[in-house]
């Protein structure tokens, strides 16, 4: 569905070259659930922009639903969907009025458009919003709104830009849920951004990481987590020496009271971990288990973490 | 070319449903050059004789450079919200994104001439029928050429907008002094006529002056009609390829 070849996006920036994107090579096959993820300023809306024809690339190639993005942009644009950072719908339409003149712009008839507006609104709860203007709805609805019309000519694969930023969780779980039928109903293939790792990890069913413009990991959440991160356990005794034994036949490292080890398995590992520690007369105040998560991987391969805003520039 | 109709009928129909849900505005924005033509006609009536022939088609000019211009203004607003960006990724056309949002605007500026002749005869203004339709065509030339421009303004000035905002408040007054519309260029010195010459609007206005007299043939109407499609032809490249190199 997506195949890019170092693709490469260089903006100047008062007379200086800046690469955003640098040479991402990308394969997506259809019916995937990609997710998107990296700090502010990776990359990630710039290599979407495009992915959908929004931006030139300054090199490499990219091919999206079966056609060059350069050099047959309006081939891509009718058979993609792209529901952005920003809301979709202008402040002075009504939200029906939107939804048909959005599928008159992908070559509906009148009437087919109509029709296909009446299916959106119902399909996303947004009936009885149909004669309101944008700025009266919520958030939640207005990112409803957002995603219809992206669907509008029932694309084969949508790209979502940070679908549920800024949402409070009763609507980004709507969303969620919104997104995930979509997917079950119609076997779209949905790439999207987000900097919600929590999300990435649950929902997508791959996980590429982008850091200064180039994927730095790509693989399912579990894969990442379990090579690049793996499972720890933590224990605390009573005392350091203790520790430093308890660290010694565990293979981990200890610092004061607490012993860190990271083991394949940890829930699993850490009742036969214990026995051995008591067989020692090691005594053990706390244990627990610690999964890694997405900023786990993220901080293993950069040394930084993902929730950090603030990145070297 | 249907594709073309179509999608700027469907870019059209988009910007003109709001004004039709709200009539009353749309009735103020197209009756509004009226309370011009009446302040500003009958002071000029009193000082140049018999003015209406003369001022009808350069208040025409003057409403036709700012509709385009509030055309831009609504652009740089969805520009700075997302709806710009989800109509850039369908497969709309974008020339006809260009014309059509323009064409509300000049659309307006058609009613507002009905009117404002329909209100002039009366008055004195003597009707050339042929001249009137091909001075109209004429001008609606020039809007959508114009409102191309507006559009590459918005789009250069996005996401901030102070650069829209500097330029198109700065730069129709000079435009217009320069185009002779208000006041008659004949009697300015030799480097403001030399200006002049280098303003397109000039042309527009020149040729409008003579084909509302009914002087068809008038080598200042091949003028202003070159103009009108060199501004057009400009806009719309500038346009495409303001949109094609990413907004």
């Amino acid at each position: 569905m997506i195949h890019a070849r170092g693709l490469t996006r260089v903006f100047t920036m008062k007379k200086e070259a800046v690469e955003a994107v640098r040479g991402i090579d990308l394969d997506v096959e259809a019916g995937q659930l990609v997710a998107f993820l990296g700090p502010n300023g990776a990359g990630k809306s710039t290599t979407l922009r495009m992915l959908t024809t929004l931006l030139p690339p300054t090199s490499g190639t990219a091919t999206v639903a079966g056609h060059d993005v350069a050099r047959d942009p309006a081939a891509v644009r009718s058979r993609i969907g792209y529901v952005g950072q920003r809301n979709s719908a202008g402040e002075e339409f009504h939200v029906r009025d939107e939804l048909v003149t959005q599928g008159r712009c992908y070559g509906l008839r009148r009437k087919e458009a109509a029709a296909r507006a009446d299916e959106l609104l119902d399909l996303l709860d947004l009936a009885p919003l149909a004669g309101r203007v944008p700025g009266t709805l919520s958030g939640g609805q207005r990112r409803r709104l957002d995603i219809a019309l992206g669907l509008i000519h029932r694309p084969d694969l949508l790209f979502l830009d940070e679908p549920s930023t800024g949402l409070d969780p009763k609507s980004r779980a709507e969303i969620w849920e919104h997104i995930l039928r979509l997917r079950a109903t119609y076997g779209t293939t949905l790439f999207l951004t987000t900097h919600y790792l929590e999300e990435a990890d649950n929902m997508a069913e791959r996980v590429v990481i982008i850091d200064g413009g180039r994927i730095i990991a790509d693989g399912t959440a579990e894969q990442l987590k379990n090579d690049l991160a793996g499972d720890h356990i933590v224990i605390t005794t009573a005392t350091e020496r203790e520790a430093a034994r308890a660290a010694e036949i565990g293979g981990g490292s200890a610092d004061g009271v607490t012993v860190r080890l990271r083991v394949a398995g940890a829930t699993a590992t850490l009742p036969d971990y214990l026995r051995g520690l008591d067989a020692a007369g090691i005594k053990v105040k706390t244990a627990e288990t610690i999964r890694p998560t997405l900023d786990d991987v993220f901080l293993t391969l950069t040394g930084r973490s993902l929730t950090d805003d603030d990145i070297p520039a | 070319m249907t594709t073309f109709l179509r999608d700027t009928a469907t870019v059209f129909t988009r910007e003109f449903r709001p004004s039709l849900r709200n009539p009353a505005g749309l009735l103020f924005e197209m009756g509004q050059p009226l309370l011009f033509l009446f302040l500003f006609g009958s002071l000029l009536d009193g000082a140049v004789g018999s003015s209406w022939q003369w001022f009808v088609p350069g208040i025409l000019v003057m409403m036709c450079l700012t509709g385009p211009m509030s055309a831009g203004y609504t652009l740089l607003v969805e520009l700075i919200g997302g709806a710009m960006e989800r109509l850039l990724v369908t497969p709309l056309n974008r020339t006809a994104m260009l014309v059509g949002k323009s064409a509300k605007a000049m659309l307006t500026l058609l009613v507002q001439a009905v009117l404002i002749i329909a209100l002039a005869i009366p008055l004195g203004f003597e009707l050339h029928a042929a001249g009137v339709v091909a001075g109209l065509a004429q001008l609606v030339l020039f809007g959508v050429g114009l409102g191309a421009f507006s559009f590459v303004l918005a789009i250069k000035s996005a996401p901030g907008g102070t650069l829209f905002y500097i330029v198109s408040q700065s730069i129709v007054f000079p435009l217009l002094l320069l185009s002779g519309v208000l006041l008659p260029l004949e009697s300015a010195p030799g480097w403001l006529r030399a200006a002049g010459q280098l303003n397109p609007i000039t042309y527009i206005v020149d040729a409008q002056r003579a084909l509302f007299a009914g002087d068809l043939t008038s080598p200042s109407v091949l003028y202003g009609t070159a103009a009108a499609c060199a501004v057009a032809a400009a806009g719309l490249y500038l346009g495409n390829r303001a949109l094609r190199q990413g907004v």
